[in-house]
């Protein structure tokens, strides 16, 4: 390209500039021939294809053969950019999809997931990340096998790490191959390999360099996707340019409404479907806010401890850096977040509100059945209308929905053109793709560094090193695929399970490593090992019917898995010899921003 | 500089340091448990149209934890440069 002359990582900006352009000009085309008469579907595989190919080129362009590079893109990524990747590589199809729903059917309790998730960041920075980068390491297995030495320890975070990343992962290929079987046309079985086909092709031949740079471009598209529906909706309903701050009265008039219809469960539920019956804006119920407050805490330790997401600090070339990005990746998420809450009030709104011309509660039922956005979603079994008490008016516990397609519904709910879905669907295919390239990579990078090479075969050379890293990237693609196709598990109990899972065994002995100078390998061993079991027992327990403790459901099992290994990592540490001088030194060094890595390049 | 004033130096940077990231976790168990769970009470309030409550978690502590963020590393800075721990970027 004669555009871009010299070295690629002095032209970022230039690239991402013609990169986002060129989307832009991309919609507009697909618009232009929405006029001419092209049908939604043609346009909606177009969207995704296109998307996916761009992915796919960048990934190509990428490609390595160092290590420095495969493992942690030769930690040369601009803070700016690697907050997007971040953001992108934070941002799963769960969130993207699901999040607006979630806090439309389930109001003050849901919210924690929104609190939780950006929250999360305010330990990372604080805790974890700058830390993590000074050790110098490639993996978070890495970062306790040096600071507490010996391979038991690094084989207890490889093991907690896999466990909680595949489970998210399989979630991911899931979403991934959702939305690839409804825009292209294909059935789910064969949605999810071509999912996984296109995660692949951005991860495989690059590793970490390759992921970084697609996940600034999925960042770019899904944020594009995410924000152009509502803020076109919101000036199309008259709800004011910016929706984020003028919904203020929508909200409060909420309860209003709640009140003149009624949150009352269906006479005869539908499975799989869901009628509002929890207020928008406050809690109710026992237990109501030490429920949002344990999930929160759970959601956050998780995302201090998640390595799909720490891995991302070691990219950065300086501590300094390191922090920053962690400032742009909160403010990047945050243009999403505090999204979520205004479309999810916004579409509430239009289908409550008698005085808007999009309402339907309350209205013929007749009139309601014969819409064409409430057949289409109909058909398909996602949305169900059943006039339960026979008075010829749709009442609210009559309005049947799915809590993930709000998203999804909203642009023509809101009557706007097709080519907003076709965006929304390669929104949410960016959204899915990012993170699960970032949680195979993390899986298959712990699998090659720390359990091949540092335990297996230490003097396996490069090449060989390299390779086996992406023979076990497809191999666990495919596992998770394979998983996905089988349809175990919904995405959003999955990835609150993976936040469980990490936090469990992992907050600690991570935060610690950094905070506490006298922790030492059996109470590092002690606080994983004890807190995963305790954990994965408690799910076990409250899963197959027990009684939860305090209202702690399975979603937020890891407040008794990381309860469990703090005392446990405490009581061992203080009961065994304190860490010899130099592993002390080792931490001294790395609380201090400047002088070399601990772990040395190419290590 | 001997090899004690160094490791004194050192001291008295992960003081600060420590001091500086015990009032930034203050802050955040306060805007990530401490609103959350007064959300009914905060609710009878009004802001810019909003249930305060509501506001709040749905944007007022999301605002918070990016401004919280961004001055604790703009304090951080501060306290490399002052114990020469800063980096060229």
């Amino acid at each position: 390209m004669a555009l871009i002359q010299g070295r690629f990582i002095d032209n970022i900006g230039r690239v991402y500039a013609i990169y986002t352009g060129g989307f832009l000009a991309f919609i507009l085309l697909m618009a232009v021939l929405e006029q001419l008469g092209v049908g939604a579907d043609t346009i909606g595989i177009l969207f995704v294809a296109f998307t996916i190919a761009i992915y796919a080129l960048i990934g190509w362009l990428s490609r390595t053969m160092e290590v420095d590079a495969y493992y942690v893109a030769g930690r040369q990524v601009p803070a700016v950019y690697n907050g997007m990747a971040t953001a992108a590589d934070w941002m799963s199809g769960a969130s993207f999809v699901a999040l607006a729903g979630g806090v439309y059917f389930g109001g003050y309790g849901y919210m924690a997931f929104i609190v939780g998730w950006t929250g999360g960041y305010v330990l990372v920075n604080s805790l974890m990340a700058p830390y993590l980068r000074k050790f110098g390491c490639y993996t978070v297995p890495d970062f306790i096998g040096t600071r507490y030495g010996g391979n038991l320890a690094r084989l207890c975070a490889v093991i907690v790490l896999v466990v909680a990343s595949f489970t998210y992962v399989t979630a991911q290929i899931n979403a991934t191959g959702t939305i690839a079987a409804r825009a292209l046309h294909i059935p789910f079985s064969y949605g999810v390999w071509f999912g996984l086909l296109g995660i692949l092709l951005c991860s495989m031949l690059g590793g970490m360099r390759a992921v970084t740079w697609t996940q600034v471009a999925q960042y770019i598209v899904l944020i594009i996707a995410y924000l152009v529906p509502v803020i076109w909706m919101s000036n199309a309903q008259g709800f004011g340019l910016i929706p984020h701050f003028t919904y203020g009265e929508a909200a409060a008039n909420m309860a209003n409404f709640e009140a003149q219809y009624g949150l009352n469960p269906p006479a005869e539920a539908i499975p799989g479907l869901s009628v509002l019956t929890t207020p928008h804006t406050g809690p109710v119920g026992d237990y109501a806010e030490w429920k949002f407050i344990t999930l929160a805490l759970c959601m956050m330790c998780g995302t201090a401890s998640l390595p799909h997401i720490l891995m991302r600090y070691f990219t950065t070339p300086t501590v300094r850096s390191a922090r920053k990005s962690v400032a742009w990746s909160l403010l990047f998420i945050f243009l999403l977040y505090f999204t979520a809450p205004a479309l999810a009030t916004l579409t509430k709104l239009q289908l409550l509100d008698p005085n808007l011309p999009t309402a339907i509660i309350g209205k013929p039922f007749e009139e309601v059945a014969s819409l064409a956005w409430i057949q289409n979603w109909s058909s398909v079994g996602f949305l169900a209308i059943a006039d339960q008490n026979a008075d010829g008016i749709l009442q609210l516990n009559e309005f049947f929905m799915r809590p993930d397609i709000v998203v999804l519904a909203t642009p023509e709910i809101a009557g706007l053109p097709y080519v907003i879905s076709g965006l929304v669907a390669a929104g949410g295919m960016a959204a899915a793709m990012s993170t699960a390239d970032g949680l195979l990579l993390a899986i298959a990078n712990a699998l090659s560094h720390d359990l091949y090479y540092k335990m297996i075969d230490p003097k396996a050379d490069t090449a060989v090193r390299l390779i086996v890293a992406r023979i076990l990237l497809v191999g666990i693609g495919a596992l998770g695929a394979l998983i996905a196709s089988l349809q175990l598990t919904g995405i959003l109990g999955a990835v609150a399970w993976a936040f469980c899972f990490a936090c469990s065994g992992l907050f600690f002995p991570l935060a610690l490593g950094v905070w506490w100078k006298r922790a030492n390998r059996p109470g590092a061993v002690a606080g994983m090992a004890a807190g995963f079991i305790a954990g994965s027992l408690y799910l076990y327990y409250v899963y197959t019917g027990g009684a939860p403790w305090f209202g702690l459901d399975h979603l937020r099992f890891g407040i008794v898995g990381m309860a469990v290994s703090l005392v446990a990592m405490v009581v061992v540490t203080l009961l065994t010899p304190a860490p010899d001088e130099e592993i002390q030194r080792m931490v001294e060094e790395t609380r201090v921003p400047t002088g070399p890595a601990i772990l040395s390049d190419k290590h | 500089m001997s090899a004690n004033d160094a490791g004194d130096v050192r001291d008295r940077y992960w003081a600060k340091t420590r001091n500086l990231t015990i009032v930034v976790l203050a802050l955040w168990a306060f805007f990530s448990l401490v609103v959350p769970a007064m959300v009914s009470t905060l609710n009878e309030f009004t802001f810019l149209g909003f249930p305060f409550g509501f506001y709040m978690i749905a944007q007022g502590s999301l605002i918070a934890f990016v401004v919280i963020i961004w001055v604790q590393n703009w304090r951080q800075d501060a306290i490399d440069d002052e114990f020469g721990f800063g980096e060229e970027e």
